[in-house]
C-alpha cells in the first residue's frame, strides 16, 4: 500500500516536472483573461436528462485561440457539457437545459439562434473517428456541399486546404477518391477534423479525440493541435490528465456534474486550490 | 481412470459433434427436398416450354395455349406493387425511426399494429381490397386494385425490414452529420438511406418476391381466370402467372399439367432474375461502403 502511494506520487512529480518543462507557450499571453478574448462565455448551465441533473451550475469562459481542456471521471458531465456548446443533446429526447451560452456575445441557447448556423460555426470531433462510408474527398466536402456549395473548383480547393491544415493532404493527396475506411484509425480521426474545418469553424470541440489511437496516432493529432491554436478555439474533453497537461492553456475540472476548478492548465496541475483537484491530479481517485 | 475434467470434456465435444450432424442433416434434407420439385417442375414443363409459349394466350387445346397474358399481367402488378410499396415502405420506416417519438405510446401502439399486420392472412388482405379498392373506388378488377392490394400485403414486411436496415445505422455516423449544421432530412438523404440501402433492398425484394406469387388476394379481388388479350392501362383487367397455373393445373387433361409446370418455370424464372437484380444493387452499394 505504502509502495503504490510512493509509486503515484513519483509519477505525480514526474508529470508536474515534465509540465514545466515541455511548456513552450507564451505565459503573460495566457494570463491575459481580458473580456475581449473571451470566445464562449457558458453562465449559470443546468442540464437534465430526464430526471438525472447532469450539469449543475456549470459557468466557464472559454478563450479565443486558447485550447481548452475538461478533466474529471467517467461520467462527470464533461461530455455532456461539450454538447450544450453546439447543442448537440437536441437530438436526445427528454433534456432540458437552463442557463445562457453566449459565442461572440450571443446567446446560443436562445430559441431564435439558428442551430445550422451554430453548428457552422462550432465544429465537434468524436471519441471514435467515424469518417462517412465514402471517399476521403466526398467526406471533406459533405458539410459545404450540404450548405449549397457547388462549384467545383472551389470544392477542390476547400478539400486541398482543409487536408493541409488537417496535416493529412501528404497522405492522401494521391487517393482522394478511395473509401475513407482504408484509412488508418489516427488517419480517420484527421480526416474527422479535416471535415470539421471544410465548414469553416471558429470554435472545434473535441470529445476525447485520441482515446481509440495509439500512442503515435495521438502525438501527430496533438501537435495539430498546437498548429489550430493559431487560427481556432479548441476545447477538448479527455480522460487523460497527461494529455490535458501536454497541450491545454487553461483546465476545468468536473466532478459530478460541477465545475470544481477552473483556471491556467500550469496553475491548476502545479498548485490546485480545491482539496478534491488535487485528489484528482494525483490520481487518489479516479 | 479418467478424470472428472476429462469426461467432461470428452462429453462436450460429443454433444458438439451431434448437433454439428443434426444440423447439416436438416440442411440436406431441405436441399433434397427443393430438387425433387424442381425436377418433378422441370422433367414435366420442359418439353412444353418454347417461345410460342410464352407469347402465345391461354386457350382450350393445349397444344395452343401459352401464357403471354398472365407474364404481361404479372410484370404489370408486380411494376406498380413496387412503385406503390416502396417509397410508402421506406417512408414509414424512416418516419418511426427518424421522426417519432419512440417512447410515446401512439407510435409503440403503431410498432405492435404493423408487426401484427405482417402475419395477417393474404385472403384477408383481398377482402379488403375487394371492399376498398374494387367497390368503394370503383377501380373495378383492374390491375390497378391488385397492386393496391398487394401494396398493402407487403407494405408492413417492407416497413419492418426497413426499419431494422436504418436501426443498423451506427449513431456516431448521424451524429457526424448533424455536427456540421446538416439538417435532419439532408443527414436522412447523405447518410442513413445510403448506409441502410442494402438492408432495404434485401427487405423490399423479399417482399415483393412474395407478392408475385401470391394468387388467393388477387382471385378475391376478381382477377380473371382466362385473358385474351394483353393489358395496355392499370385499369384493365387481368391475370397473374400463380392463377393462372393454378387454373391449368384444375384442368382435368394431363397435357395441361405439364403446361402448368412450364408456366411454373417461367414464375420461377422472373422471381430468381428479381432476385438477382437485388443482389447486384445490393452488392453495388457494400462495396461502396468499404
Amino acid at each position: 500500500m505504502i509502495e503504490q502511494e510512493e509509486n503515484k506520487q513519483q509519477k505525480n512529480d514526474r508529470i508536474k516536472s515534465r509540465l514545466i518543462l515541455n511548456k513552450p507557450k507564451n505565459n503573460e499571453e495566457s494570463i491575459n483573461t481580458s473580456k475581449e478574448n473571451i470566445k464562449i462565455e457558458c453562465k449559470d448551465i443546468d442540464f437534465h436528462y430526464g430526471t438525472n441533473h447532469a450539469l449543475k451550475n456549470v459557468n466557464l469562459q472559454i478563450m479565443e485561440n486558447r485550447i481548452t481542456a475538461l478533466i474529471g471521471p467517467s461520467g462527470c458531465g464533461k461530455s455532456t457539457f461539450i454538447r450544450t456548446i453546439n447543442r448537440m443533446y437536441e437530438h436526445v429526447v427528454d433534456t432540458k437545459i437552463e442557463g445562457t451560452i453566449h459565442l461572440d456575445k450571443e446567446n446560443v441557447l436562445a430559441p431564435d439562434y439558428d442551430v445550422t448556423e451554430l453548428r457552422k460555426k462550432v465544429g465537434m470531433v468524436f471519441q471514435k473517428p467515424n469518417p462517412f462510408p465514402k471517399s476521403i474527398y466526398e467526406n471533406v466536402i459533405y458539410g459545404p456541399r450540404k450548405h449549397g456549395l457547388k462549384n467545383k473548383g472551389q470544392l477542390d480547393l476547400i478539400v486541398e486546404r482543409s487536408l493541409k491544415k488537417a496535416a493529412l493532404w501528404d497522405e492522401v493527396k494521391d487517393r482522394l477518391h478511395t473509401s475513407a475506411l482504408g484509412l488508418s484509425g489516427g488517419q480517420q480521426q484527421r480526416l474527422c477534423i479535416a471535415r470539421c474545418l471544410a465548414v469553416d469553424p471558429e470554435v472545434l470541440l473535441m470529445d476525447e479525440p485520441t482515446s481509440a489511437l495509439d500512442p503515435i496516432a495521438t502525438l501527430k493529432i496533438e501537435d495539430l493541435f498546437q498548429a489550430l491554436r493559431e487560427e481556432y478555439t479548441i476545447v477538448i474533453v479527455t480522460h487523460s490528465m497527461q494529455q490535458a497537461a501536454r497541450i491545454s492553456d487553461n483546465t476545468a475540472f468536473f466532478l459530478n456534474g460541477e465545475i470544481i476548478e477552473s483556471g491556467l492548465t500550469d496553475d491548476l496541475f502545479t498548485k490546485p486550490k480545491d482539496s478534491r483537484t488535487e485528489d484528482y491530479i494525483t490520481g487518489r481517485f479516479s | 481412470m479418467e478424470t472428472f475434467q476429462q469426461k467432461n470434456i470428452r462429453k462436450r465435444k460429443l454433444k458438439n459433434s451431434i448437433l454439428h450432424i443434426v444440423l447439416a442433416s436438416i440442411i440436406v434434407f431441405s436441399i433434397i427436398m427443393l430438387l425433387l420439385l424442381l425436377y418433378q417442375v422441370f422433367s414435366e414443363g420442359l418439353s412444353r416450354l418454347s417461345w410460342s409459349f410464352i407469347t402465345s394466350m391461354p386457350s382450350r387445346f393445349p397444344d395452343r395455349a401459352g401464357i403471354a397474358s398472365a407474364l404481361a399481367g404479372s410484370i404489370w402488378t408486380i411494376g406498380l406493387t413496387i412503385i406503390f410499396s416502396v417509397p410508402l415502405g421506406v417512408g414509414t420506416a424512416l418516419y418511426l425511426e427518424e421522426y417519432a417519438n419512440q417512447k410515446s405510446w401512439w407510435t409503440k401502439l403503431l410498432q405492435l399494429n404493423i408487426a401484427n399486420l405482417a402475419g395477417v392472412p393474404s385472403i384477408v388482405y383481398g377482402m379488403l381490397g375487394l371492399a376498398v379498392f374494387v367497390k368503394f373506388l370503383h377501380f373495378n378488377r383492374s390491375i390497378l386494385a391488385g397492386a393496391l392490394t398487394l401494396t398493402l400485403l407487403i407494405l408492413p414486411v417492407i416497413i419492418v425490414a426497413s426499419q431494422e436496415a436504418i436501426k443498423s445505422v451506427p449513431s456516431p455516423l448521424k451524429e457526424g452529420s448533424y455536427a456540421l449544421g446538416v439538417s435532419k432530412w439532408q443527414t436522412i438523404v447523405g447518410v442513413i438511406v445510403p448506409y441502410a440501402a442494402p438492408g432495404i433492398l434485401t427487405g423490399s425484394i423479399l417482399a415483393v418476391s412474395r407478392a408475385m406469387g401470391e394468387a388467393a388476394p388477387l382471385i378475391m379481388i376478381g382477377a380473371a381466370g382466362y385473358i385474351s388479350f394483353l393489358p395496355k392501362s392499370p385499369l384493365d383487367s387481368f391475370t397473374v402467372l400463380p392463377i393462372q397455373i393454378f387454373n391449368w393445373t384444375s384442368r382435368p387433361q394431363a397435357e395441361f399439367a405439364e403446361i402448368a409446370a412450364a408456366g411454373i418455370i417461367v414464375l420461377l424464372v422472373l422471381l430468381l432474375s428479381m432476385n438477382a437484380i437485388a443482389i447486384v444493387l445490393r452488392n453495388k452499394y457494400q462495396n461502396r461502403m468499404d
